[in-house]
C-alpha cells in the first residue's frame, strides 16, 4: 500500500474538518477488516479538563505559606464511615486498578513498589491478586468486578480495602476485555479460562442488580471480612450525581468516580471516545451529591480520569475530592511510550508518544504484555523508583500550589480558589469564568 | 446471647442474636481453632449473609428460610438450609457443601470455584452464572440464563431449564434431564458418552438423589465459536 507523505499539502488541497485523515483512515480500516477498532490508553479527543481551570494564588486578601518552610500536609484517611481499619495514606494520590493480565507481573510489582515507597495504595484488577503484587504493595485495594476472575475469600481478607467495580470511565456500561495474546498459561490459570482465547467479561455483576442489591452485597463483603476493610464503590462517570448518591445509600465507605478520560488496556475506540462525561463535570456532580446527603468528607471521594500533574491533583482536591487516582500516567512513568523503544515502536507501525495498542500484548516497554521476553525488559525496582519519583513530583507540585493559596493542608483547597478559563469549564466545574462572577447555568438564591 | 448446647450442637437463635455475632463466632473457627463443630441456627427469618465466609470443617444447619448470599464464599464448611434461599446462594464458594431443602432464588452458585451445591427444589434465573469449577445439582428446574458464561464445573438439572441456557459458555458441562426452553449463544448439545454417565452418576450420589437415571440426561456445552473475535460471528456478539 502506498502512503502519501505527510508533507503532501500544496496550494489548493484542503483537508475536510469533518473527514480528516484519521476519519478517512478509520473508514478504510473498517471497510477492510469488518470489525471495530480495539485499543488501549484513554480518550484522545479534547474535552474540558482541569487545564481549563486556574488557581487563585494568595495576595493582599489572602496570605500564602512559605515554600520549603511552612508545612503543607498531604495525608488522607479513606474509609472512616464503617470500616474498622481505614486506609491511611501519606499522599492523596493512589494507583488505580489495573489487572495482572492486562499488565505484566513486573509492571504490577513496580506499581506496588512505587506506591509503597510513597505511602499510598495500589489496586488489583480483573483477574485477581498476584503474590508479587501483595508482597510489594504495603496497601493494596482488591477489586471485585463482574467477572470475579480470581476472586477468593483468602485474597479478600489479605487486602487492605475492597473496591466493588460497577464501571470505569473508559467504558461505563461495558465489560472487560483481554485478547488472546495475553491469555498466557498463568493468566488463564488464575482466571479459569482456556489459554489463548479472547476473554469476554460481563458488564453486570452476576449476583446483584441495582442499588438495593448492592447494599446487601456490600453487607456480605463486610461480613466475610469482619467489617475490617473499607469498601469502595467505583463508577464510570455518566449520571454521576445519582450514581454517587446511590453508592452512598448502598453503604460505600469511599466512592471512586472515573471520568471519561480514564484509561483502559483494551476497549473499542468508539466506546472510549463517546461514552461518559469529562472528569471535570463528574467531580462537581459527585461532590454535590455528597454535600446534599451531608456525607461530604464522611464518605471519601476519589477522582480519576486524566490526572497527570500536581495542578490536576490540586484542582480536583479544590473541587472537593479527597484523593485522586492515576492509571495511564503511572504506566507512562513506568516507561510506556518512552523514546528509548522508538525502533520497536516503528516496527509495530507506531511511534513513541502514539503507542496505544496495549491490548495486543507486544509492548516494547514490557508493561502491557504477557510475553516473558518483553516483560523481562521492565526492571521492577527501577520501575518502582520511577513511579515513586513521579508520585513525589505530583505531591510536591500539589503542595506548591496549595501553599500559594495559603493552605496548610492540601484538603484546605476549595472551590473559591478556582476560576475557569472557558465558559464550558465554568459551567461544568461551577466556578466563575476568570475575571467575572459568572457561573453559566447557576442561579443563586438571590 | 441466646445460645445453648443441645445434642452436641451449638445453637444460635437469630431472633435475638445478630447475624454479625453468628458469623464472627463461625469465623473464629478458621485455621482449625478450637470450638464447636456442629451448629444449629434458628429463626433465620430471611436474614442475609448467614454463614458466609466460613473457612472451617464445621456443619451448620439453618432451620428456616435465608436471604441473599447464604454461605457466600464458603470454604470447607457444610451448610444445610432447611428452607428456601435468596439470591446468590453459595456465591463464589471455594469448597465444602451447601444443601438447600427448598428452592433457591437467582444466581445460585454464581462464580463458585469448587465444592458441591445441592438445591432440592428449583433454582431461579442465572443458576451457575460464571461458575468456575463448582458442582451444582438441582433436583427441580432452573430459570433462564443458567450457566451464563460458565467457565468450568458441572451443572446438573434434573428438571427443566429456562431460555438461553449456557449463553456464552466456556468449558463447563451442563446436564439437563427435562426440557430446555432454548440454548444461549454458542451453547450446543453434545454427545453423552460413558465418561459423562459415570460423572453424572457420581454427582447424583453425592447430592443424595437416587430417583433419576444418569442416562435420561442430555449434555450441553460450548461450540467454542466465540472464543476468538471473528467478524463471521458478529451476529452472535
Amino acid at each position: 500500500m502506498t502512503t502519501p507523505p505527510q508533507s503532501a499539502w500544496r496550494p489548493g488541497l484542503r483537508e475536510s474538518a469533518l473527514y480528516d485523515r484519521n476519519v478517512i483512515a478509520e473508514i478504510q480500516r473498517a471497510a477492510r477488516e469488518g470489525i471495530y477498532d480495539i485499543r488501549g490508553f484513554g480518550a484522545k479527543r479534547r474535552v474540558p479538563h482541569f487545564d481549563d481551570l486556574l488557581l487563585l494564588g494568595a495576595s493582599v486578601s489572602r496570605y500564602p505559606l512559605e515554600g520549603y518552610r511552612e508545612r503543607c500536609d498531604t495525608d488522607v484517611v479513606l474509609g472512616t464511615r464503617f470500616a474498622r481499619k481505614p486506609l491511611e495514606l501519606r499522599i492523596p494520590i493512589t494507583i488505580a486498578g489495573m489487572s495482572f493480565g492486562a499488565l505484566s507481573a513486573p509492571a504490577k510489582e513496580a506499581l506496588g513498589r512505587g506506591a509503597s515507597e510513597m505511602g499510598t495504595s495500589t489496586t488489583t484488577g480483573d483477574g485477581g491478586m498476584t503474590a508479587e503484587e501483595r508482597e510489594h504493595s504495603k496497601l493494596l485495594v482488591y477489586q471485585v468486578l463482574p467477572s470475579r476472575y480470581g476472586v477468593n475469600p483468602d485474597d479478600l481478607r489479605a487486602a487492605d480495602a475492597i473496591e466493588v467495580v460497577v464501571g470505569q470511565g473508559a467504558k461505563p456500561g461495558g465489560g472487560g476485555m483481554l485478547l488472546g495474546h495475553k491469555i498466557s498459561d498463568r493468566v488463564a490459570g488464575m482466571r479459569g479460562l482456556p489459554v489463548g482465547i479472547d476473554q469476554r467479561s460481563a458488564c453486570r455483576h452476576p449476583d446483584w442488580t441495582g442499588p438495593d442489591d448492592l447494599e446487601i452485597k456490600i453487607g456480605e463483603l463486610r461480613e466475610i471480612t469482619d467489617w475490617e476493610k473499607p469498601v469502595f464503590v467505583k463508577v464510570g462517570a455518566t449520571r454521576t450525581y445519582y450514581d454517587v448518591a446511590l453508592a452512598v445509600k448502598a453503604g460505600a465507605d469511599v466512592v471512586v468516580v472515573d471520568g471519561m478520560q480514564g484509561g483502559t488496556a483494551a476497549t473499542q475506540d468508539v466506546f472510549i471516545e463517546h461514552v461518559g462525561i469529562p472528569t471535570l463535570a463528574a467531580v462537581r456532580l459527585a461532590v454535590e451529591a455528597l454535600q446534599d446527603l451531608d456525607m461530604h468528607r464522611r464518605v471519601q471521594l476519589i477522582v480519576s480520569g486524566g490526572i497527570r500533574t500536581g495542578a490536576d491533583v490540586a484542582k480536583a482536591l479544590a473541587m472537593g475530592a479527597d484523593a485522586v487516582s492515576i492509571g495511564v500516567a503511572a504506566i507512562i512513568a513506568l516507561g510506556d511510550n518512552s523514546p528509548e523503544h522508538e525502533d520497536d515502536y516503528q516496527a509495530l507501525g507506531t511511534s513513541a508518544g502514539y503507542y496505544d495498542d496495549w491490548q495486543a500484548g507486544r509492548d516494547p516497554a514490557g508493561i502491557s504484555t504477557q510475553e516473558e521476553e518483553l516483560a523481562a525488559r521492565l526492571d521492577p525496582e527501577l520501575g518502582g523508583r520511577r513511579v515513586a519519583n513521579y508520585l513525589r513530583v505530583l505531591t510536591l507540585e500539589t503542595q506548591t500550589l496549595a501553599r500559594a493559596c495559603g493552605k496548610s493542608h492540601v484538603h484546605n483547597l476549595e472551590p473559591e480558589d478556582l476560576v475557569a478559563l472557558t465558559i464550558e469549564a465554568a459551567a461544568m466545574a461551577r466556578v466563575p469564568l476568570a475575571g467575572t462572577d459568572w457561573i453559566p447555568g447557576f442561579h443563586s438564591a438571590d | 446471647m441466646a445460645t445453648e448446647t443441645a445434642r452436641a450442637a451449638e445453637v444460635v437463635d437469630l431472633a435475638d442474636t445478630p447475624v454479625r455475632e453468628l458469623n464472627q463466632r463461625l469465623h473464629d473457627l478458621a485455621g482449625d481453632a478450637k470450638g464447636p463443630r456442629r451448629w444449629r441456627v434458628r429463626h433465620p427469618n430471611g436474614a442475609h449473609a448467614v454463614a458466609c465466609g466460613l473457612d472451617a470443617e464445621v456443619e451448620v444447619e439453618v432451620e428456616g428460610h435465608v436471604g441473599y448470599y447464604c454461605a457466600g464464599m464458603n470454604k470447607r464448611a457444610t451448610v444445610r438450609v432447611h428452607g428456601n434461599a435468596g439470591t446468590g446462594l453459595a456465591e463464589n464458594m471455594m469448597s465444602g457443601t451447601v444443601v438447600v431443602d427448598g428452592s433457591a432464588s437467582q444466581s445460585a452458585g454464581a462464580t463458585a470455584h469448587g465444592g458441591l451445591l445441592v438445591v432440592r427444589g428449583d433454582a431461579a434465573a442465572r443458576c451457575g452464572i460464571s461458575m468456575k469449577g463448582v458442582d451444582i445439582v438441582v433436583r427441580g428446574s432452573v430459570g433462564h440464563l443458567s450457566g451464563f458464561m460458565a467457565q468450568t464445573g458441572n451443572l446438573v438439572v434434573c428438571g427443566d431449564a429456562g431460555d438461553a441456557l449456557g449463553d456464552s459458555i466456556y468449558e463447563a458441562r451442563l446436564y439437563v434431564r427435562g426440557e430446555v426452553a432454548g440454548l444461549g449463544a454458542d451453547c450446543i448439545e453434545k454427545e453423552l458418552r460413558d465418561e459423562h454417565l459415570v460423572q453424572l452418576g457420581e454427582l447424583l450420589v453425592r447430592a443424595g438423589i437416587d430417583d433419576v437415571e444418569a442416562r435420561d440426561f442430555r449434555r450441553y456445552g460450548s461450540a467454542r465459536t466465540l472464543y476468538n473475535f471473528n467478524v463471521d460471528n458478529a451476529g452472535a456478539y
